[in-house]
């Protein structure tokens, strides 16, 4: 027997109070788990907005298309170093609750425009580029679906139908994209725009939106303006931003996210606070006696304030990790989820060492003022008077 | 000091505050126990037995005077040597056993080892077991035992680490005649063949025919009668 022992027989002798408060700090520390790493994937998607990038959208909204001759204009602006359109697709797998994230996109710029973004195999790339009904897809949705290079699949449109009169495109997959940091979602696809182009019954010759690099992010604003205005008093006005301030509009739906989050953990953890550090205390009076009978036994103060601290913490870790676990598999389900808010979700390491010093510290707390008191016990009091 | 004395008390005075009124338990209390001596103390309630079962195992101080145990000073130790000095030297036996609930009867004769370091414990713990008879308990927990063998785990746990000086505060209190008779076999057994020295308060008069000597303890004095003679 050592003091492990012990420790663990004081957890127990109360199994259902122990249960409770070990599943209340569970529930702690998956929300903990879950809104960080949400907090940390918004606010790094508008951090990983590159610094030169800029993109075009129809004034009215971003979700009206823009006609395709806009594309070659902007190309030709003096300060655009490279550009590319991409085009909304609304898809879906077989059934329409299977929502896939689908842009039609012209290959070659789209890769150069994006290449600091993602990782692609050169063979990928190239069969990509070749192959008229080619597709690639990002790695989250891979995984999800279970594809990989050269399969053949069918995505619908719940927006276009082709031509035949058909909803869905038939694309093979030419390769797996990798995002270069973990932030970087790849829930998603992109297939050849002039397939879906030529293919499509209506909506001919427009496009969604421009993405382009500029020669450096200090003529960001001149070359934004620029490009507003050569579109201005036209049929189709353009609204020109950059992709930072892009992800931060997108973001800024969602409100304060940070304040919420700090919020909604301090509450949680509040609360889990008071009742654990309550039940500890009364856990440990009920024990009053056997304390002194310790300590009459020759453990020593600082042995005894060990094992009360030494139960605080092991219930934190028995409640805190698995929470941790829980609060990872939620992160991956969500992230395979065909929400695009979720898509750059991940519990990273640095927000799971977080939690377990939190772990550590909410042992410690909740075990002081119990520890403290059965420190200072004396051993006559607690005998008491039987 | 005479060679053999195991336990001296020289002027020890004990008070104890009650509101605002202050009560003194012993005034320069005078007492000498040789060792491997077995000595009942009896008296009536709220004569103080308990707190000299207390001062002579370092669980309270008295308030002046000395006490002296085994050749140590213990109301001059700091409170870390005194909890050290107990673990080894002092075993305790309640009226109402004070066993922790959720350990065998087996982990709760091996606590006191786990406050030094040393092998064997094992081996300890099934010694103490056969002296009071409890091998084929070891495994149990204390709900499912008697009191009277309840009571034998609470010896086995104060005999384990081996020290010289047993104090039990009526250790017979909660059982019945029979099972009394037992436990006191026990302990009479402990101070012949083991030599250990016992300190008992009783309010049992039969119980008290088991020790060697009886000490009568009234208004803070001791009145001695020797009951062998
Ligand atoms: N911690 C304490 N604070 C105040 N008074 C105390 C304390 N401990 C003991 N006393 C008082 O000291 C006196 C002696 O108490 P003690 O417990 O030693 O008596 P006792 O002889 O063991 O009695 P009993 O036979 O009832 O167990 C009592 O009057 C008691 O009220
Ligand atoms: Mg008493």
């Amino acid at each position: 027997m050592n003091d492990l022992v012990l420790i663990r027989q004081n957890l127990r002798r109360q199994k259902l109070r122990s249960a409770l408060m070990a599943v209340s700090i569970l529930i702690a520390f998956a929300i903990f788990g879950v809104l960080v790493g949400f907090e940390r994937s918004m606010n790094a998607r508008e951090q990983a907005a590159a610094a030169d990038r800029l993109v075009v959208v129809n004034k009215i909204n971003f979700t009206q298309p823009l006609p395709i001759a806009h594309y070659s204009r902007v190309r030709a602006i003096e300060g655009v170093r490279q550009a590319t359109h991409l085009s909304w697709f609304g898809g879906y797998y077989q059934e329409p609750k299977n929502t896939l994230i689908v842009t039609a996109v012209e290959p070659e710029t789209y890769l150069e425009v994006y290449a600091n973004d993602y990782d692609l195999r050169p063979d990928a790339r190239a069969a990509f580029v070749r192959e008229r009904t080619a597709a690639l897809v990002g790695e989250t949705m891979a995984e999800k679906w279970g594809w990989k290079a050269g399969d053949r699949i069918p995505v619908s449109s719940d927006i276009y139908v082709q031509k035949n009169g058909s909803r869905a495109w038939d694309v093979t997959i030419a390769g797996i994209v990798r995002g270069r940091t973990p932030h970087i979602g790849t829930n998603f696809m992109v297939l050849h725009y002039a397939y879906f182009d030529e293919t499509r019954l209506f909506g001919k010759d427009t496009i969604g939106w421009i993405a382009l690099n500029t020669v450096s992010p200090s003529v960001n604003d001149r070359l934004a303006k620029t490009i507003d205005r050569m579109f201005a008093n036209s049929a189709n006005e353009t609204a020109t931003d950059s992709e930072k301030a892009f992800n931060r509009a997108f973001g800024a739906q969602l409100g304060n996210i940070s304040l919420v989050v700090v919020l909604i953990i301090g509450a949680a953890f509040a609360t889990i606070l008071m009742i654990v550090g309550n039940t500890m205390v009364m856990a440990v009076r009920e024990r009053t006696r056997e304390i002194g009978v310790l300590k009459t036994l020759g453990f020593s103060r600082v042995r005894i304030l060990r094992l009360i601290l030494g139960e605080s913490l092991m219930l934190a870790l028995l409640g805190g990790l698995p929470g941790l676990g829980l609060a990872a598999l939620t992160a991956v389900s969500l992230r395979m989820s065909s929400s695009s808010l979720f898509s750059a979700l991940v519990l990273t390491p640095d927000i799971a060492l977080t939690a377990v010093v939190l772990m550590f510290a909410f042992g410690l707390v909740t075990g002081l003022a119990p520890a403290l008191s059965a420190f200072r016990l004396k051993i006559v009091t607690s005998l008491g008077r039987s | 000091m005479p060679d053999n004395t195991l336990v001296r008390l020289i002027d020890v005075c004990k008070r104890f505050n009650k509101g605002s009124e202050t009560i003194t338990i012993f005034d320069r209390l005078e007492l000498s126990i040789p060792a491997g001596d077995f000595v009942a103390v009896m008296g009536p309630s709220g004569s103080g037995k308990t707190t000299l079962l207390n001062l002579l195992g370092g669980i309270d101080r008295a308030d002046s005077g000395e006490i002296h145990i085994g050749g140590i000073r213990v109301d001059a130790l700091s409170e870390s040597a005194l909890t050290r000095w107990r673990g080894a030297h002092v075993g305790f036996i309640f009226q109402f056993y004070n066993l922790m609930p959720m350990l065998t009867a087996a982990q709760n004769i091996e606590l006191p080892l786990l406050t030094r370091p040393g092998k064997d414990r094992r081996r300890h713990v099934e010694t103490a077991l056969k002296v009071v008879e409890l091998a084929d308990r070891k495994k149990h927990y204390p709900r499912e035992m008697s009191g009277g063998q309840q009571q034998r785990v609470a010896i086995a746990r104060a005999i384990v680490s081996n020290p010289d000086l047993l104090l039990c505060d009526e250790p017979t209190g909660d059982l019945d005649r029979a099972t009394a008779d037992e436990i006191l076999s026990v302990l009479r057994l402990l101070n012949r063949d083991l030599g250990k020295t016992i300190v008992m308060v009783t309010h049992d008069a039969a119980a008290a025919r088991h020790a060697r000597r009886t000490l009568h303890l009234d208004k803070g004095r001791f009145i001695e009668r020797d009951l062998a003679a």
